[in-house]
């Protein structure tokens, strides 16, 4: 067993883990991060997607030991501090990017991913952004538009 | 999955030592490694990280030479890879972006997928693989489907990309994977001209010579019109023909000489 310590959403976990435990593992079933999901398990649907140190990265294909010291960010900590919706969570809502919902989180974490690196990004870039990220319900059509909408709403946010 | 040790070093000394021990073997961003443990295709004793080491991350250019670490990822190589932008390009292209920021350059060459995209830079480029132990020209590295010219415990600590007169990479996706379909460099150089085909061969990565000879004489894409790549030791899948890949690698190449 290998102890690992990391910052989970600005808190400072720390747990016991085999060689051979996913990253998705260790922060659903040690941590009890259930929104992280496990769609395929061999790194194609992107429904695992959490953030290290800044990156996403698919959790299911990342060994826990291998995060160890690092600052990892999941669904849950996108969130409002006040509990209500963050700006790309509150779009997928507004503009129905989501049906099932399964593939939700990834999907709001590639955004992020993809906001944080370009900020008002074209149509064709956020359809190759999520190349990694399988929907089986929305098209995608309207995951787009939601992150058009993030994207807009977050420069107004900038501007203000 | 089985379960195994893991070590993370720090050092490529440390890296060599752990990976002396029995049945260990060197995990680089495991994009590759860590679904086919799941899958039990492999069971090491130990997993040897090696992105924990320092040495083995980075991109400089110097002297028309890129060198890129080991332990670099897709990601670091597609924003930071601008003294040669073509390889760049490429590693923009590999995956998804997910994949790019754990996925490594050292990874992807020891694994020497036939449809990678690494293999096919390395080759056009003429790249030298510099490992713990000695330096290797990707002449000599690339010896068929997922064999290298690797030694047990050796790492690729860095390579070295001579940066061409004028170089791009056309891929093929297979939607699916992500991986080429077929893929074609072509890269002008100095002293020659380039073609390296991945995707296509039994073989893994290869050159293609009769192309290379035609745009050492005239470095345009109707230089190739008159070739055709053989269909002999193509694969063969549910995704195209062995003549299907033969096709795409003339056409591909023709679109790389274009657009370089």
């Amino acid at each position: 067993m290998t102890d690992v310590k990391m910052t989970v959403n600005g808190k400072e976990r720390s747990g016991s883990v085999e060689g051979r435990t996913l990253l998705v593992n260790f922060l659903r079933d040690d941590l009890r991060l259930t929104g992280t999901h496990v769609g395929c398990d061999t790194s194609q649907c992107g429904a695992c997607v959490v953030h290290v140190n800044g990156k996403a990265v698919k959790a299911c294909t990342m060994l826990a030991a291998e995060a160890d010291g690092a600052e990892v960010a999941t669904i849950e900590g996108m969130a409002n501090a006040d509990g209500s919706l963050g700006v790309i969570q509150q779009a997928f809502q507004d503009h129905h990017g989501l049906q099932c919902g399964f593939c939700t989180p990834g999907m709001v974490m590639s955004a992020a991913a993809l906001l944080a690196e370009n900020a008002n990004p074209t149509e064709q870039e956020i359809r190759e952004y999520l190349e990694g990220n399988i929907c089986r319900c929305t098209g995608y059509h309207n995951i787009v538009k939601a992150i058009q909408a993030a994207a807009a709403n977050g420069s107004a946010v900038a501007a203000e | 999955m089985y379960n195994f040790e893991f070590a993370k070093p720090g050092s490529v000394a440390d890296a060599v030592s752990a990976l002396g021990e029995d049945e260990a073997q060197a995990l680089g961003g495991g994009q590759t490694l860590i679904p086919t443990l799941k899958q039990r295709l492999a069971s090491p004793s130990t997993l040897v990280s090696l992105t924990g080491i320092a040495d083995m991350v980075g991109i400089s250019d110097a002297g028309g030479v890129m060198t890129i670490g080991g332990a670099t990822t897709h990601a670091a190589v597609a924003a930071g890879g601008g003294a040669y932008p073509a390889l760049a390009a490429m590693a923009s292209h590999i995956g998804d972006p997910a994949v790019r920021n754990r996925g490594t350059v050292g990874g992807s060459l020891a694994n020497n997928d036939p449809s990678a995209c690494y293999p096919c830079g390395a080759l056009a480029s003429g790249a030298t693989i510099v490992t713990n132990a000695r330096e290797i020209a990707a002449d000599d590295y690339f010896q068929g489907m997922f064999t290298t010219a690797l030694e047990e415990g050796e790492i690729v600590t860095s390579v070295k990309f001579p940066i061409p007169e004028r170089a791009n990479y056309q891929k093929f996706v297979q939607p699916a994977s992500r991986f080429a379909l077929v893929g074609v460099m072509v890269a002008k150089h100095a002293d020659g001209v380039r073609v390296a085909v991945t995707g296509a061969s039994e073989g893994g990565v290869f050159r293609w010579t009769e192309a290379e000879e035609a745009l050492n004489g005239n470095y345009s894409a109707d230089a190739i019109d008159g070739l055709n790549a053989s269909a002999d030791g193509m694969i063969g899948d549910m995704h195209g023909t062995p003549e299907y890949r033969a096709h795409l690698i003339k056409v591909l190449t023709k679109r790389a000489v274009a657009a370089s």
